[in-house]
């Protein structure tokens, strides 16, 4: 399958995202899949789905989605569940399980290589993979990581750097309906004015990348 | 404080985009909740807060609210509004009951695949091209690429036989669940003379039950006892997998990759609405090797 590679940068005035890349329908067996890239950061996804699910597993009235995430190196530990349990719940929020009831739709993350904003990287490589698949979705969602730094700065999209001396970082998952908050997390302390001034930059830059979606799946129609 | 969370998609009583074949009602969606996040903007309070910036004006005003007509042929994303004309809204909103049988509604709009009805509007679920067809109140539905095949009642698909158990047989067509077939469901089959199915088996039918809520269920009959082309295919020739996108591509009246294939030479294709093409076993010395990739090869220029 030819895959579309999608490029863009955002300036948006003192936040800046870094450049951002992206490839759809890359892989061939799973039903959809999508690599993600943020300034060095890149993450490659793949879906199945909606598949036949065990017994156990089944939910009666929608599909059960799964995420699996993992490391570069190592195996998976505490820190990949708690962000597979994230990237879960975020991505049920938006697929429309109930049109598969019985099902299993399985979301494989591998990461690629870290540079920071991991976890963001992630939630735009899902929505991608969800894209690619054609899975019912009732919106879009995209992933912003803010840094605070010490001073009271907000960087957008930190490398891991900057992670690291920053006094907070959070990461915000913004639906594109009105630009709703999907998901939160924080690590960090930070007050509730400096919280709420990064969700305000982060649903600025959620702008900037849901108009790449929308040209990064353009450019995948125009050839037809 | 309350950061405004989105609350999630209730679960909507009628399910929504029916298949294209299938003329039906407008159903109502879900009601995506809007209150809790306008409560939590007005929130943030005075000073330094801005709106998110409007800037990208155009892209916005496409995702919320844009006429159904002006996108028709372009790319549409999951989450898009598109609105309908008056007319049809001042339907639904009314849902008044007609007592008069003899007024048929003039304009029963269809809302196709990935397309969903939702209050002012059609709520776009899948990524894809917006088609629009005027004939008959008019319908809508969003062409998308996929792999992975739902079953579609009406559609006609191939199967291979997994299971013989009893009188059904259990058919893998690449969807969530196995379909059933049953043994009388050929043309001409009794209780005496029944079909001679093996597993492994390829068998070309058309879904008579397939929605979400029961097992798909095949036939290879249609409505009058005759098999008009169903049934058996057998255990020779080659089955290949392609996209849906392609086999819908290939099954369009003029299909310039048919004519230029047949002029390479002859063969026989059965095409299977969910993504699986047969053609008949090669009576030439060479193998299969050049047909394939000659199909192969169309699959990533023709996208869709």
């Amino acid at each position: 399958m030819a895959a579309e590679v999608a490029e863009a940068e955002a300036a948006d005035g003192q936040c800046r995202l870094r450049r951002f890349s992206c490839e759809l329908g890359l892989l061939s067996r799973p039903d959809g899949s999508a690599a993600f890239l943020q300034g060095d950061t890149s993450v490659l996804a793949g879906l199945y789905g909606p598949a036949e699910a065990k017994i156990s597993k089944e939910l009666p009235d929608r599909a059960a989605l799964d995420v699996l995430l993992r490391p570069k190196v190592g195996l998976p530990g505490v820190l990949e569940r708690s962000r597979e349990q994230l990237l879960q719940q975020t991505c049920e929020a938006v697929v429309l399980g109930v049109l598969h009831p019985r099902t299993a739709i399985s979301l494989v993350l591998q990461v690629l290589s870290d540079a920071g904003s991991l976890l963001s990287c992630c939630l735009n490589a899902a929505c991608m993979a969800l894209l690619d698949a054609g899975l019912p979705l009732s919106a879009l969602f995209c992933g912003v990581t803010c840094a605070l730094q010490p001073d009271g700065a907000i960087l957008l999209d930190p490398t891991a750097r900057q992670e690291q001396e920053a006094r907070a970082v959070l990461t915000f998952a913004i639906a594109s309906a009105e630009r709703k908050v999907l998901m939160v997390t924080t690590k960090g302390s930070c007050s509730v004015q400096e919280m709420q001034q990064c969700l305000a930059a982060a649903q600025r830059a959620a702008d900037t990348i849901f108009q790449f979606y929308r040209d990064s799946v353009r450019r995948r129609y125009s050839k037809c | 404080m309350n950061i405004p969370l989105a609350a999630a998609p209730k679960e909507g009583t009628a399910a929504g985009g029916g298949a294209a074949g299938g003329a039906g009602p407008l159903q109502r969606g879900d009601r995506p909740g809007v209150s809790l996040a306008r409560r939590g903007r007005s929130a943030q309070g005075a000073g330094r807060r801005r709106r998110p910036a409007r800037g990208a004006g155009a892209a916005m005003a496409a995702e919320r609210g844009a006429a159904a007509e002006a996108l028709v042929g372009q790319v549409v994303l999951p989450g898009d509004l598109l609105l309908l004309p008056a007319h049809y809204d001042e339907d639904a909103e009314g849902e008044r009951l007609r007592l008069s049988a003899g007024t048929a509604t003039p304009g029963r709009l269809l809302c196709g695949p990935g397309l969903r009805r939702s209050g002012a509007g059609l709520l776009v679920t899948k990524c894809g091209l917006l088609r629009h067809r005027p004939a008959g109140g008019g319908a809508y539905w969003v062409d998308s690429q996929q792999k992975r095949y739902v079953p579609v009642k009406g559609d006609h698909v191939i199967g291979i036989v997994t299971v013989k158990a009893g009188d059904v047989f259990r058919l893998d067509v690449g969807g969530s669940e196995p379909a059933s077939l049953s043994y009388l469901a050929f043309e001409g089959a009794t209780k005496r003379n029944r079909p001679n199915v093996q597993v492994g088996d390829l068998i070309y039918g058309q879904f008579v039950v397939a929605n979400k809520d029961m097992e798909p269920e095949m036939v290879c009959i249609d409505s009058s006892g005759k098999s008009s082309g169903m049934g058996i295919i057998g255990q020779d020739g080659f089955l290949f997998k392609v996209s849906l996108g392609l086999i819908r591509k290939l099954l369009a009246p003029k299909c310039e990759i048919i004519q230029e294939l047949s002029q390479l030479y002859p063969f026989e294709l059965v095409l299977g609405m969910n993504g699986r093409i047969w053609k008949c076993p090669s009576c030439l010395t060479w193998g299969p090797s050049p047909w394939a990739c000659g199909l192969l090869a169309w699959e990533p220029l023709v996208q869709l």
